[in-house]
């Protein structure tokens, strides 16, 4: 089953309480498969019980799907975790995390050239192959720019959809953090975003610095969404329609109530799409 | 074009300091290097917060300017080797023992382990409890894999309990202490001081040594009701 066409709210331990007494109605919980990846206790147990009552998307974080070498190891232990679970949705990166053995916690750029190209769709090969579903490919959020890249970003990751048979994964405040920093109009970005493959869309909050020529915007999961992301959303949505959406907030994680109204804020843009497109 | 692996060996190694790879530009190219920053303070930041997620009261112990500034050391020594960062932190302990600056701290590493221990344990397998009736005093019995113990030279059980958040951090006890960390049901993660006897019955158990062996060193009743209450006296085969 793919994921519903409405918001989701990435999973926190600390809000399980909160979700098994209020029973929200979310379209999906979302959870970073390397905090599943233990062998048993608190973390599963939870998880199995958000699996019996939602939609589950599992994202993974460490494949390193966009460096030199596909981490294979950690591939055969997201591949049980998805065995198990049997996820809705599994997205991973266009980025590296890994250098050799050595794991960094950060998702990294990559030149866009034909040569990694053929690369990244052999990653994406192998990890589809090997957990047998599906994948979203997620776009980054970058700051620096490599002397080498030739394709733009958009044709990369449409090309990748096209050799692969992947998906993708939308995440417009990515779009809006890269737009930002390297001086582009987001709206020229979405004009060529092959927004056909989009499975899934990701909103988060994004901090901002000041360098001498203008904002430095920094990806960091630790707010409420922009106002101008939401904008961008709308009018992704006005574009390819009603998609799963995903609020992130990974780090000073709000209570519970707080994320949910983000939730619900992506909700109301969605279902205003979907009563439009039924009046039509 | 260099290969992929050339490029990020040379971006992995600019993310620890130096000139940043010539090949990382930007729209305003003079500002290439005020950029790059923001992945080297993310790859650094993410993981000196991982760490003292893991070790909290180290890093209340220390204060976080002492941590952060520890934790970058042993990061560029010990970094970690999956992208699972629970599983990350295990030379912690090991490495304070052997950090001149915390040298007048000789209790830290043994609070290390404790909070090593939990962590393990938190994440330790889902084990069947056996029923009480199918204890044998004269086969190894299988403790659940979170049950662990732990010897420490100096108060470090009462250090834990002392610097958790609603504590004030005031020490009563002194001298040496054996902590108990075992997962229980309900998945809280307890440290529990033993008596000497208690533990080293334990430890027993924990080599693979019969009940019936066990016993000789203490009364079993105790720790063993405690085992079976908490479901950590278990049979072979895993949940799941």
């Amino acid at each position: 089953m793919p994921l519903p066409s409405s918001a989701g709210l990435g999973f926190k331990a600390q809000h399980f309480q909160a979700i098994r007494d209020t029973q929200p109605r979310l379209g999906f919980f979302e959870v970073h498969a390397e905090n599943y990846l233990g062998d048993g206790g608190a973390p599963h147990a939870m998880l199995t019980a958000l699996r019996r009552d939602y939609a589950i998307s599992i994202h993974g974080v460490g494949l390193s799907i966009g460096g030199p070498t596909l981490d294979k190891a950690h591939l055969a232990r997201v591949r049980a975790l998805c065995d198990r679970y049997d996820p809705d949705s599994f997205s991973e990166h266009l980025a590296w995390s890994s250098h050799g053995a050595e794991y960094l916690n950060d998702l990294l750029p990559l030149p866009y050239t034909a040569a990694t190209l053929q690369q990244i769709c052999d990653h994406v090969d192998q990890v589809q192959d090997a957990l047998g579903r599906r994948l979203l490919l997620e776009n980054p959020s970058t700051y620096v720019i490599f002397e080498q890249s030739e394709i733009p970003e958009t044709e990369f990751m449409d090309q990748i959809a096209q050799r692969t048979g992947c998906g993708l994964l939308l995440d417009v405040n990515n779009v809006f953090v890269s737009c930002v920093n390297h001086r582009m109009d987001p709206l020229n970005y979405l004009n060529a975003f092959p927004l056909r493959h989009v499975g899934e869309i990701h909103l988060g909050g994004h901090d901002e610095e000041e360098l001498p020529s203008g904002p430095l915007l920094i990806d960091a999961h630790g707010s409420e969404v922009a106002d101008p992301v939401w904008a961008l959303y709308a009018e992704v949505l006005d574009r390819a329609g009603p998609l799963p959406s995903l609020v992130e907030w990974d780090n000073d994680v709000p209570e519970w109530s707080v994320l949910l109204s983000e939730a619900q804020r992506a909700e109301a843009l969605l279902s205003d799409r979907t009563r439009h497109a039924a009046a039509e | 074009m260099q290969p992929l692996s050339e490029l990020t060996r040379s971006f992995r190694q600019a993310l620890s300091g130096g000139d940043i790879p010539a090949f990382v530009t930007a729209t305003d190219p003079a500002e290439a290097a005020q950029r790059f920053a923001v992945y080297r303070n993310n790859v650094a930041h993410s993981l000196r917060q991982a760490l003292g997620r893991r070790f909290p009261v180290v890093k209340r112990l220390v204060g976080t300017t002492f941590f952060d500034a520890m934790a970058t050391e042993f990061i560029a020594r010990h970094p970690p080797q999956s992208p699972v960062l629970q599983e990350w932190g295990e030379a912690f302990a090991p490495f304070l023992e052997g950090f001149p600056p915390v040298a007048t701290l000789p209790y830290l590493p043994d609070v290390a382990r404790i909070e090593w221990a939990r962590g393990r344990a938190y994440h330790a397998a889902d084990l069947t409890p056996l029923p009480a009736d199918q204890l044998q005093e004269d086969h190894p019995l299988i403790l659940h894999p979170s049950v662990q113990v732990l010897h420490s030279h100096h108060p470090a059980v009462s250090i834990w309990h002392a610097n958790q958040p609603a504590r004030d951090g005031k020490l009563r006890a002194g001298g040496a202490e054996y902590a108990l960390i075992r997962r229980k049901p309900d998945f809280e993660v307890p440290v529990m001081a033993l008596s000497p006897t208690d533990a080293a019955f334990i430890d027993v158990l924990l080599q693979g040594k019969p009940l019936g062996v066990a016993a000789i060193i203490t009364d079993p009743v105790p720790m063993l009701s405690l085992l079976l209450k908490d479901g950590l006296i278990c049979k072979k085969e895993s949940i799941q």
